[in-house]
């Protein structure tokens, strides 16, 4: 069935809503990578097989993550008239209690987490479920929870990815049939200028501006690309959106396509992300069978379709230069710019390119929707709209965090991290992966924007933070980026390729002891020296821990070395 | 792999973009690495030169030339469990498999034991950092891990002490 009007996916919101609020009981067991790792399929096969042997009237379904991986496997329960309950740390072995429970019209008190008498989708679309349970904490004071804004992750955990119906239900596809059929190009460029996005793969750059350029290119042919290749170790925010709510992602991209005239948009994905590739062709061919996708999108004279690419571990292809060289079929080297992927003969074969994170195209419909005075209102001036971070490494409760920009790192690691794991102090947090820095505990009040955290040393990167405690050796962590970045590089310009080498056999051998003061001014130098002189993005970086970790832990260096 | 196997792969990818990467992907996940003959293969059906698939065969990652074991254990390096001690679990896996690092000959870290049961490989993030240190063994991921785990999920792929 393809929708054509407004009315054909009011009734498709309609069923999608059956299905989320079914008058039945509803258990949905969170079915992400990791939940599904710590027992989250055993957890659903157990219950599958209870519900059926007694031929219960439940309805069983798997959802994406709501991000408290701390607390994993987490199962929702809904019965109808009561609030939604978070299960947390559900075992195989509850099964038989929850169903015990919910065929009472109970939940297992144990078990609950929080609970959510009524979810704002966020497009003009709340959830009421009811009231009730009272003895359960809210969602909203859960310390985890309570600093989090939820715009990006509305739905994760709360809908089952695998179901267009159910991203419909709540709000999905409106904004794009919104911009198809009431807004032409120029009006979804402006609004995507004021809302102030800006590139979340890391380096910030105007979203709406890099819209305008590639609409404006004169060319007959266009592409869109989602950068999906996550390499940053220690970041899975993107492998989250696309796991648990891969929908978001395609009305974006169908959106930024109308906007700037592309027929075609690929996803370059990273092939160790099995189950975010099977989600998301999973949704584009159901985005098809509704025509979302395809020709003719909604029944207008717009056509649209997007491919997925996969790309086979290299960091360096993250470079827009170099993930187009590896989609062509080529190594991912990057080469000088311009020309930009936006230029004639700078992109995809050649053809002016648009490339966005794919956080950033998920912001997208909700700016159409709500609007970019909406949006902008979120964050502060310059850094507008909330971001994901993945909360991880020492730190006591690890998990997916999404917050408005501006938040202060001290309100993620303390308030919503709770400080370090098992007690311990934590030391410093690292931003930005390998071409971010370490930033120490006394520099907690830094705003998590894309200016302070530049002015620290260190980057916003696309959202990894890795919490680091007084056990960790900094040095260990410099080493432990630059031998990363040594075997990442690749290999074209001689700063990169020569200067990262030297910088792991001085940082080898100031570990052993071995090293002189000599050593840490030469290793400083070089490091300047790779700043300056590389070719990409990847090179310029790369030496930031080294930087950061000299400049704010200068004395762990100090003990290691000789005079 | 057969040429069948191959042609249909093959089949799969008609649009340029991804082409490349995608079919050697799938080589790789039904084989495990990739194998000379399927190369060689692959370079006559879509006269791309062999010195170009060489290329992206060590140029990426994710493909490996060498065969590997029965079942492939691969420890993350990301930072998450880097910091959680995944040099630790690495080390013990050495020790309990009886192997050694070292490079392979396309400068990848991948090790298999005499007797061909196992490969040792790392990896550089699943992206599943909130249960570091994580390992994976064929497709399976294990969280939260200690030393003093190994042994029981070795056990399950058939390691004996």
């Amino acid at each position: 069935m393809k929708i054509t009007s407004a009315a054909d996916l009011k009734s498709r919101q309609k069923i999608g809503l059956q299905k989320i609020q079914p008058g039945k009981p509803r258990i949905a067991v969170g079915f992400a990578t990791c939940g599904i790792a710590v027992g989250g399929n055993k957890v659903y096969e157990r219950l599958k097989v209870i519900i059926e042997k007694n031929g219960l009237d439940i309805d069983l379904t798997r959802v994406g993550c709501i991000g408290y991986c701390k607390e994993e496997p987490l199962v929702n329960i809904t019965i109808p008239g009561k609030p939604l309950i978070i299960l947390h740390k559900v075992t195989e072995a509850d099964a038989e209690e929850i169903v015990r429970a919910v065929q009472k019209g109970e939940v297992p008190y144990d078990k609950a987490l929080c609970r959510v008498p009524a979810w704002d989708h966020g497009t003009g679309c709340t959830l009421a479920y009811g009231d009730g349970f009272t003895k359960i904490p809210l969602y909203e004071k859960i310390p985890f929870f309570k600093a989090q804004k939820k715009v990006i992750l509305r739905d994760a955990g709360l809908i089952n990815p695998e179901d267009i119906d159910e991203y419909i239900a709540v709000g999905g596809y409106a904004a794009a049939m919104k911009a198809l059929a009431g807004m032409d190009s120029e009006a979804i460029i402006k609004e995507v200028e004021k809302s102030g996005l800006r590139g979340r793969g890391g380096a910030g750059f105007p979203t709406g501006l890099k819209w305008r350029i590639t609409r404006d290119a004169k060319a007959d042919k266009k592409y869109i690309i989602c950068n999906a290749d996550e390499g940053d170790p220690g970041a899975y925010m993107n492998r989250n959106e696309m796991e648990s709510d891969p929908h978001m992602l395609i009305e974006g991209m169908i959106i930024g396509a109308f906007a700037m005239g592309a027929a075609e948009g690929l996803i370059y994905i990273r092939a160790e992300y099995p189950l975010a590739i099977k989600r998301l062709k999973l949704a584009i061919e159901q985005a098809r069978e509704y025509g979302l996708l395809g020709k003719n999108i909604f029944g207008t004279k717009f056509s649209f379709d997007i491919a997925i690419a996969t790309g086979a571990g290299a960091f360096v292809c993250g470079e827009s230069t170099a993930l187009v060289a590896s989609i062509e079929g080529r190594t991912g080297r990057p080469h000088p710019r311009p020309p930009r992927l936006t230029d004639i003969g700078g992109g995809l074969f050649g053809v002016p390119t648009d490339l966005n994170n794919v956080e950033t195209w998920c912001n997208v419909p909700v700016i159409i929707s709500n609007g970019s005075g909406w949006y902008s209102r979120i964050g502060v001036k310059g850094n507008t709209g909330t971001k994901v971070f993945s909360l991880v490494g020492k730190v006591d409760r690890v998990g997916l965090v999404e917050v408005p920009l501006g938040t202060s790192l001290n309100t993620i690691v303390f308030d919503i991290g709770n400080g370090g794991a098992l007690g311990k102090k934590v030391k410093a947090v690292q931003t930005g992966g390998p071409s971010g820095g370490c930033i120490p505990v006394r520099l907690f009040d830094t705003p998590v924007d894309y200016e302070s955290l530049n002015n620290v040393g260190s980057i916003m990167g696309s959202g990894g933070l890795v919490v680091m405690d007084e056990d960790t050796n900094m040095v260990d962590i410099a080493r432990y980026f630059i031998n990363f970045a040594t075997g990442e590089s690749c290999g074209k310009c001689v700063p990169c390729r020569e200067g990262l080498k030297h910088s792991l056999l001085l940082l080898n051998r100031i570990l052993a002891k071995k090293g002189t003061k000599k050593d840490l001014e030469t290793l400083a130098l070089l490091s300047d020296t790779i700043v300056a002189t590389s070719l990409c993005g990847l090179g310029q970086t790369a030496p930031n821990p080294v930087l950061t970790t000299l400049a704010y832990f200068r004395e762990e260096y100090d003990r290691l070395v000789k005079p | 792999m057969d040429e069948t196997t191959l042609d249909e792969i093959i089949s799969r990818y008609n649009a340029p973009s991804g082409r490349l990467l995608g079919i050697l992907r799938e080589i790789q996940d039904k084989e495990g690495y990739i194998p000379r003959e399927s190369l060689e293969m692959l370079s006559e059906k879509l006269d791309v030169r062999r010195s170009q698939l060489y290329s992206l065969t060590t140029f990426y990652s994710y493909f490996s030339l060498t065969p590997v074991g029965d079942h492939v254990i691969t420890v993350c390096m990301g930072t998450a469990c880097h910091v959680k001690g995944a040099v630790e679990i690495l080390q013990a896996l050495e020790w309990m498999l009886g192997i050694k690092s070292d490079t392979s000959q396309d400068g990848k870290f991948s090790i298999t034991t005499e007797d061909r049961k196992f490969t040792l490989e790392i990896a550089r993030c699943f992206g599943a950092c909130s249960m570091a240190p994580v390992l994976r063994v064929d497709g399976n991921l294990y969280g939260y891990a200690t030393k003093e785990d190994l042994p029981a999920i070795l056990a399950e792929y058939g390691w004996e002490p």
